[in-house]
């Protein structure tokens, strides 16, 4: 038994599992809508209270010996290839699990008031208990494979709950993009695991717990596969399964369809939870990229692009929650962009701030459609402030927050990474950075003005949701504003012991922070008069097919399914199916010869006619030849 | 002569058959007494297959159960019997789905519902046969014993092409065995030339060497035989003619149990016997499998008929398996064991599951379905967990034997196993395009807005497979322990006058800098 084992990590994923089975199983005759809900927000709220006392045993042991571990069984054990069903908890794993299990407690308790009358009341809430154990099985993992069930599992629970309204087909279909989607970056993951197990294996390491990882990653350093250092493509591989995880370039494109799911699901999984999975993996890997700068690189740039390019996309978006669909994405190119410049603990600051004020942004949104009776076009809306003023002062601490207002927690986590990304990345993706900043604060801005300012340009009666909405909003949205703050100091101290000495701040950085506030405030500004029908519409004629170019989302859904899904499609129909299973193996191959048998059968047995003169002259010839060959 | 009733594995091949001889005293009106002794013959022989599970010593590489009876001593021919762990745990997979797939045939089968259970019970006492015997001789008889049952379940109680597919699949297969049989002699009487001793048993031969133009032609004509059962890409065209046409159980089995023994056949004779032969072969053969992998989830991709696309699903699942075997590394042949039973377990629930929906709609296309969740929730449940099964979700046991597989495999194929993780992409593709067109969606059609949902008896025979679906994903060392001394043995032997042992095989993908 290890000094550092903490038997009771294994109840912080307990209690989401039973509130699943009990939902799951008994949900819909037994416990009915209130227990039902009640039940699951409990489990929750258990798993949060365990994770907050393992986190409080953590922090009471001093920093270099904070790692609590459980092992529970070993989980396979083939001969050269051995996983333990193995937690730990350590600051990292900390941090995220209290931010999964807080969320998804707040996220739950909205939910019992959004899911109301739902024909599918107790499914929903076991499909949320399911997704929190397996987030939770995500962060908690000691290994990449039992990560991996973590990072397949939330992958299902995000398809069943995009799905979650089956029967429109085009809800089914998002589900099923995102779940492919999904594969095709875990088929990347997995083969970035498979050659770390078997490169570390060749050299003696035949442990794959993270501990043993860090200790073995400087051995594939001297290894060079295909002209890349190995720990280069390994991270390279993994990256790859984090872009789809995490919605990056190129494999982005499930998460804004995602948002078919109910809107409290898009808030925890597809804004605060299940998406930062692949920021989480780089920072629990830091060992392994901290040995690759090349696939820094690529990190770095991939998410600057990713963070413009949906920036972009979000500018002209009129469904309220596509605008923060691609606001996500861009966000977690940020945290993206942190992690390419090496600063792990940046982008799990980000992570946090982002997942309380996007969230609230989502959960604002949610009440919104709730009171507009499901309409989510924000052209149809407008002066909401009135009808739903609440959910309007919520929304602004989360528009103010992701705009990087100063103070708020937005500005202090964004402000870090570009500071970082000037240091590594230099100014020309730092300056990308900043220009997506300022488009951030237009587009929030936008989305602020047209839902909740103005005049209403529609008929639809609106009402303001209820407490058990409200209350959780409200929770959220504090952490939003005074989340930042508390957090600025302490968090990297909690991360990162050895590196967290407070560096004086250089007039550099005070110069670059004033520049990226500036673009931010300027981009709030820039919205007021650019949102007018006026000017809107003058814009929108003046750069038309720029507009519909950018409005259809630079066509790039369009262009995979011509370029790699209709054509593979044709391929396995026409050639594969067709033409070698059906034309070549069984046409040619197996009922060839059978006809041909056949064909030589019917033609011997012409020759049984029975007429006997025949038969003799063969008799006749066979003998003769016969004697021709033994004489 | 008692050991024949006394030794659980002889009595586990003569219980089945001796069921069958029995029932063919029941009078064919008396539908109860035939159906439900079916039900408690396949029973009785499960729990006899468990006494084996129990009494195995999952520690030892060593033949357990031995029994060996001497039969023509004069060309050294015995019914012998012995099991290890591979062998123990496909023979556990035939006893555990035969009472399902007798559930399964209640309301199916109709018509001489006599012959039917006989036909089943015969084809489990040879299916089991081919997995206990010893010796190459008993060895066949049973392999060709199993063809007669399952030709008469395909050819009359099998939809309308079944003449066709029955024919396919008894000639196809035929032909592979009549060059099997020519190489078991063969291989008996270069035996009896070199040592002047006649034997056909199998460890007997295992031991014996044979020269490399021997080894060479001799495993040409078994792998041939064997690559059509499992059936490796391009010999699998009877495949989805025989599952299309095969009734539900005949489907079961042919997918859970009999594609198997093509594997089987590479585990125990194949590579073990001519390990020379084999070493040239093995990576041209895990290729055929990686091959299998992609041609076969792409073409089920294409298919309208959910037979047909489980059909191809089994082409790429065993194609997986195929890549384990062939790699001869422990975790990649244990896995390979493993994925054996899995692939039985969840494409045997497929099938059933595509009985289920056939027996009440008398279709399989995919079209004429749509929104069954709504109609049928307890159906559209079992069939996303089988479905997850299938694809290798994590947590559930299809991803086990996967990872194991890959992993392993990785080792010494980097690229074929690379290659093969497309199959992990795929299988989502086209499983779950199937699921969603039949299960999500409205309902499109009038005819089955009124389906019942699953009935007290399809739960029975679907919920001990989900069992074992979680079971084997969250703790599948009871059945890696048990197949991995086996695997080591099977390694042992393909290396034995090959290769360096598997200790020093080296990961041939890197090289290393100079320090």
């Amino acid at each position: 038994m290890d000094a550092n084992s903490y038997p009771l990590l294994k109840w912080i994923l307990a209690a989401p599992l039973a509130g699943f089975l009990l939902n799951g199983f008994l949900g819909k005759r037994l416990l009915g809508e209130k227990a039902g809900g009640a039940a699951a927000s409990a489990a929750i709220l258990a798993s949060f209270v365990l994770a907050a006392a393992a986190f409080a045993h953590l922090l009471s042991l001093p920093p270099e010996a904070r790692l609590l571990r459980e092992t529970l069984y070993s989980w396979i054990s083939a001969g050269t290839f051995g996983v333990d069903a193995a937690f730990r908890f350590d600051p990292l794993s900390a941090v995220m699990a209290l931010i999964v299990t807080g969320v998804s407690f707040l996220i739950h308790v909205y939910s019992t008031g959004y899911m109301h009358g739902d024909a599918g009341y107790n499914r929903y809430f076991a499909y949320l208990n399911l997704f929190v154990f397996f987030m939770l099985t995500l962060v908690l993992a000691d290994n990449p494979l039992v990560m991996f069930v973590g990072w397949e599992g939330v992958g299902l629970c995000s398809y069943l709950l995009i799905g979650f309204w089956y029967e429109d087909p085009e809800k089914a279909s998002a589900g099923k993009k995102a779940f492919i989607t999904n594969r095709v970056g875990d088929a990347g993951f997995l083969v970035g695991l498979m050659l770390l197990s078997a490169l570390l294996a060749s050299k003696g390491v035949p442990g794959l717990d993270f501990a043993s990882l860090e200790k073995g990653a400087p051995l594939l350093s001297g290894i060079t596969i295909l002209g890349i250092g190995a720990p280069t493509l390994i991270g390279l591989l993994l990256f790859f399964g984090a872009t789809g995880k995490s919605a990056q370039f190129p494999l982005y494109v499930w998460l804004p369809d995602a948002m078919a799911g109910p809107t409290p699901v898009s808030a925890l999984i597809h804004a605060a939870t299940m998406v930062t999975a692949g920021v989480y993996m780089l920072a629990r890997l830091h060992f392994l990229y901290e040995l690759a700068p090349r696939a820094l690189e690529v990190v770095l740039l991939t998410g600057a692009f990713t963070a413009f390019f949906a920036a972009v996309i979000g500018l002209l978006q009129r469904d309220i929650k596509k605008v923060l669909a691609y606001s996500t994405v861009s966000q977690l190119g940020y945290m993206f962009m942190a992690a390419g410049a090496g600063a792990f603990s940046a982008s799990i600051f980000h992570l946090a701030t982002h997942a309380f004020f996007k969230a609230l942004l989502f959960l604002a949104a949610g009440s919104v459609i709730h009171g507009m009776s499901g309409e989510q076009d924000m052209f149809k809306m407008g002066g909401l402030r009135k009808e739903l003023p609440f959910t309007f002062l919520l929304t602004a601490a989360g528009w103010l927050a992701i705009a990087g207002v100063p103070g708020l927690s937005g500005f202090y986590s964004k402000d870090l990474i570009l500071e970082k990304v000037f240091e590594h990345g230099g100014p020309l993706v730092w300056g990308l950075g900043v220009l997506t900043a300022a488009l951030t604060a237009f587009y929030t801005t936008r989305l602020f003005i047209l839902t909740f300012l103005r005049e209403r340009r529609s008929q639809t009666h609106a009402h303001e949701s209820p407490l058990s909405m409200t209350l959780p909003m409200t929770a959220l949205a504090l952490l939003a504003v005074a989340g930042g703050f508390l957090l600025k100091d302490r968090l990297f101290v909690f991360l990162d012991p050895a590196h967290a000495a407070p560096e004086a701040p250089s007039p550099e950085a005070a110069k670059l922070m004033f520049i990226s506030v500036a673009a931010g405030l300027a981009g709030i500004a820039a919205a007021f008069p650019l949102t007018l029908p006026k000017a809107a519409n003058f814009l929108k004629n003046s750069m038309a097919q720029f507009h519909a170019f950018v409005f259809h989302k630079f066509y790039v859904d369009e262009l995979y399914d011509l370029a790699v899904i209709r054509p593979l499609r044709a391929f396995s129909n026409r050639v594969l199916f067709h033409a070698v299973d059906a034309g070549l193996i069984d046409g040619l191959g197996v009922n060839g010869p059978a006809k041909a048998s056949y064909a030589a059968g019917r033609l011997l047995a012409r020759v049984q006619n029975g007429r006997l003169d025949l038969y003799a002259l063969v008799f006749a010839i066979g003998v003769a030849l016969m004697l021709y060959f033994v004489i | 002569m008692t050991e024949l009733i006394t030794n659980p594995l002889s009595l586990l091949v003569l219980l089945p058959a001796a069921a069958a001889a029995a029932l063919l005293l029941v009078p064919p009106e008396r539908t109860g007494a035939l159906k439900y002794g079916a039900l408690a013959a396949t029973l009785l022989a499960f729990a006899v297959s468990l006494k084996l599970w129990t009494g195995f010593d999952p520690a030892s590489a060593a033949m357990q159960f031995r029994l060996d009876l001497p039969w023509l001593p004069s060309y050294g021919i015995n019914y012998s019997l012995g099991i290890d762990g591979i062998s123990l745990l496909m023979i556990m997979l035939t006893a555990f789905l035969m009472p399902l797939s007798v559930l399964a045939s209640f309301n199916y089968i109709k018509e001489s519902r006599r012959a039917y259970y006989v036909c089943l019970l015969l084809l489990e006492a040879a299916m089991i046969g081919v997995f206990a015997a010893l010796d190459l001789f008993v060895f066949y008889l049973f392999w060709e014993a199993m063809l007669i049952p399952m030709y008469f379940l395909i050819g009359i109680w099998g939809g309308p092409r079944r003449i066709y597919s029955a024919l396919k699949f008894f000639i196809y297969t035929m032909a592979g065995s009549v060059l099997m049989l020519a190489a078991i002699l063969w291989v008996a009487s270069s035996h009896h030339a070199a040592s002047g001793a006649w034997t056909f048993s199998i460890p007997a031969l295992q031991a014996a060497t044979f020269t490399a133009r021997v080894q060479f032609w001799l495993f040409a004509a078994f792998a041939l035989a064997f690559a059509v059962k499992v059936p490796l890409f391009p010999f699998h065209t009877w495949l989805p003619d025989a599952h299309v046409e095969a009734p539900t159980a005949g489907s079961v089995l042919l997918a859970g149990v009999l594609l198997k023994m093509g594997v089987y056949g590479y585990l125990r004779l194949a590579v073990p016997l001519f390990p020379q032969a084999a070493a040239r072969f093995a990576p041209w053969l895990a290729a055929l499998g990686v091959v299998g992998v992609i041609y076969g989830s792409l073409v089920a991709w294409s298919q309208r008929d959910m037979k047909k696309m489980v059909a191809y699903s089994s082409v790429a699942h065993l194609g997986i398996v195929m890549l384990g075997v062939m790699a001869l590394e422990p975790a990649a042949v244990s896995g390979a064991v493993l994925q054996m039973v899995n692939h039985g377990l969840s494409t045997g629930a497929l099938f059933l599951l595509v009985g289920v929906l056939y027996e009440r709609r008398h279709t399989r296309l995919i079209e004429d379905y749509g929104g069954l969740a709504k109609v049928m929730p307890g159906f559209a449940a079992v069939f996303m967990i089988v479905t997850l099964s299938s694809v290798g979700l994590p947590g559930l046991n299809g991803f086990i034997g996967e990872a194991l597989i890959l992993f392993g495999s990785f080792r010494v194929y980097p690229w074929l196993a690379g290659a093969a993780v497309a199959g992990v992409v795929l299988g989502a593709v086209y499983m779950l395009g199937m699921y969603q067109q039949a299960v999500f969606g409205p309902v499109r059609h009038a005819e089955n807005k009124a389906l019942p949902d699953l009935s007290v008896r399809e739960w029975l025979y679907l919920l001990p497979i989900l069992v074992f679906i979680v079971l084997i994903g969250v703790w599948p060392n009871p059945f890696l322990k048990r197949a991995l001394p086996a695997s080591d043995a099977y390694i042992g032997l393909a290396h034995r006058q090959a290769a360096p042992p598997a200790a020093d095989v080296k990961l041939s993908l890197g090289k290393e800098d100079a320090k």
